[in-house]
């Protein structure tokens, strides 16, 4: 289920590298619900925001291991359990000639369920989701404070975004 | 000191990539375009009539027949096929190996890629002579039985690695996009294009833990799309090389054929990128001589492999001293009736790259690009040489036979350019044809000359 969206205040950086210092600042001021905003990953900025190790590689692990099963039992029921073929005297579970397709199905489940891993833990797809500033895909940075966060203060934050080198301050309806 | 030249030229700010990149989305299409997607688009309807003709005539139409019971149809797969890998070479392989430069050539090798395997994919279901019938390939719980698929037969391992490669590419391709058709979404004028790219974009926004799992998903896909190109092109020469055939019962041909695709999809890859740069001037700042240097050192080095194989191939036959695998080397092949596309494949895919040697020929647009073409055609020639001239002398001369190449056998082969470059055409108009969140990281801006060094 989506979360509803939340109201707060966004500080817009022009400057990698102020931005990552910022969000840093912000992480020491005590905020834990604050989130950046970047046109592109920028290099540091897990650690700044203290984000954990996405844990996507796990569902890869066992979507992968799924694959992999599933190639195997379809591959045995059909071949040697549901509809036994001789073909040239092999064994019926010859599996070595199977490897090709479980192997396939291995990488094919990963994969897919690592995207939808992906859509599902970013919340898309998402139709018109609310845009702090346009240029935030393109060559602002921001950082967002949502008004639930522990010491939301709107003075505070924005004097405090003023002082970390913010160009600007917005307030945000919602988020 | 060795200094590392530029990524990216023209000292550009953030702001001025989006720009550059969006302007081709965003102006009116170039009369150069136009008349292009209007050519490419003619070629695309003659091939839809052709193919419509074989379908509703037969597969007689074409030159297929006893003994040479796969022809153009395979060949061009093949050859088609073969052009996809390069693109997945640079997007996941170069990824893993932390080549930067693969950033501004990547996403338009991914997009080649995506359409030479929609182009390839339609071959085998139409050689199958009764393409109404395609859904026999795939196992699914049937009332003839069930009857199953032969799990042991190649050309099933084939369907499951060509149907996981199309899926896989294509999804890895568009996760890529997300984050620029945000980006487009974002910059629009007008309503139209905010609601397509809006929607395209699944309302991606960008914050920094969406980033987080984003990198680790493109890093798991580009770990899994490696073994699955190499296994690609591993199971299509399994095809061959699994049958008794002299010529393809070989265990030579999976990293013959790994290394043919890449030389092959590389050529296609710098055809292309010549003409981007040409088409807009304005990438010539991302897409440097540099990046074109580096592509053709790449197909100089897999031209080199895959000489060795041509030559290798030889020893073998020799070796071996099977005189069935004698004959088709030493005489079929090399002076046969089949002898012009043997030493055509020779000219085009080894002699010709050799000039790659200099330094002045890798740099030159021109050069490179008359290079190409000439891989290109060669590594068409090396499947035509691989499928025939193996199948049309074979162990018993009452069997053998030479291929009647029919007006239908070219006309496929010139139509499906037709439909991958409408594809190609359509891609450079609409989509983002350099990755703008993937450019912008590799810029020194920022992080050398600034103060914000880290």
């Amino acid at each position: 289920m989506a979360k509803r969206s939340i109201g707060g205040i966004a500080g817009i950086w022009t400057e990698e590298h102020s931005v990552i210092t910022a969000a840093a600042k912000t992480r020491e001021s005590g905020f834990s619900k604050f989130d950046a905003i970047t046109p592109y990953p920028v290099h540091g900025m897990e650690e700044a925001c203290g984000i954990k190790r996405s844990w996507i590689p796990y569902v890869t692990f066992v979507a992968g291991l799924t694959g992999l099963l599933f190639g195997l039992w379809l591959t045995w029921w059909t071949s040697a359990v549901n509809w036994p073929i001789n073909v040239g005297g092999k064994p019926m579970f010859s599996w070595p000639a199977f490897i090709p397709v479980i192997f396939e199905l291995t990488v094919l489940f990963a994969a897919l369920c690592s995207v939808a891993a992906l859509f599902y833990v970013t919340k898309m797809p998402k139709m018109d989701p609310p845009v702090i500033d346009p240029d935030l895909t393109s060559h602002k940075f921001a950082i967002f404070v949502p008004q639930n966060d522990v010491g939301y203060d709107e003075v505070k934050i924005e004097r405090l975004f003023k002082e970390w080198g913010a160009v600007e301050v917005k307030k945000v309806a919602e988020y | 000191m060795i200094t590392r030249n530029k990524l990216v030229l023209g000292d550009k700010s953030l702001k001025d990539i989006t720009d550059d990149i969006c302007a081709p989305i965003e102006a009116y299409p170039s009369k150069g375009w136009l008349g292009l997607f209007t050519g490419a688009l003619g070629l695309l309807i003659f091939y839809v009539i052709i193919m419509g003709t074989i379908i509703s005539t037969g597969m007689g139409l074409l030159g297929v027949n006893h003994p040479n019971a796969w022809g153009t149809m395979i060949i061009t797969f093949v050859f088609w096929i073969g052009i996809g890998h390069a693109g997945t070479l640079i997007s996941a392989i170069l990824f893993l190996f932390r080549q930067k430069w693969r950033t501004s050539v990547a996403r338009t090798a991914e997009a080649m890629t995506v359409f030479a395997v929609m182009t390839a994919g339609l071959f085998p279901l139409l050689h199958t002579g009764r393409p109404w019938l395609d859904y026999w390939l795939f196992p699914y719980p049937n009332q003839r039985g069930p009857l199953w698929v032969n799990f042991r037969s190649p050309l099933l391992w084939d369907v499951f690695a060509v149907s996981t490669y199309a899926t896989v590419s294509m999804v890895f391709w568009y996760v890529g996009l997300i984050p620029d058709f945000a980006t487009i979404k974002d910059r629009a004028k007008n309503k139209l294009r905010r609601t397509i790219y809006g929607a395209l974009s699944m309302g991606w926004r960008g914050t920094a833990r969406n980033w987080s799992h984003y990198e680790m998903l493109y890093l798991l896909l580009a770990g899994l799309s490696t073994p699955l190109v190499l296994s690609v092109h591993t199971i299509v020469s399994f095809d061959f090389a699994v049958s008794s055939l002299p010529g393809w019962h070989t265990t030579i041909f999976p990293p013959y054929f790994v290394a043919g695709a890449i030389f092959s999809g590389f050529a296609m890859v710098v055809t292309l990128m010549t003409l981007v740069r040409i088409g807009v001037p304005e990438f010539k700042n991302y897409i440097t001589i540099d990046h074109m240097e580096v592509m053709n050192k790449i197909i100089m080095a897999t031209g080199l492999m895959v000489g060795y194989a041509y030559g290798s191939e030889f020893f073998i036959a020799w070796y071996s001293g099977n005189p069935y695998e004698k004959y088709v080397f030493f005489n079929s092949r090399a002076f046969g009736p089949y002898a012009w596309s043997y030493w055509t494949m020779i000219s085009c895919n080894v002699l010709i790259p050799q000039l790659f040697w200099f330094k002045k020929f890798r740099r030159s647009i021109p050069v490179m690009f008359v290079v190409s073409i000439f891989v290109n055609i060669g590594m068409w020639f090396e499947r035509f040489v691989i499928t025939i001239t193996s199948l049309h002398r074979d162990f018993l001369p009452a069997n053998w036979g030479n291929y009647p190449w029919s007006f239908f056998d070219g006309a496929i082969l010139v139509g499906s350019f037709g439909m991958f470059l409408t594809l190609f055409l359509l891609y450079l108009r609409f989509f983002p044809a350099i990755s703008i969140a993937e450019v912008k990281p590799v810029l020194p801006v920022g992080r050398e000359n600034s103060k914000g060094g880290h």
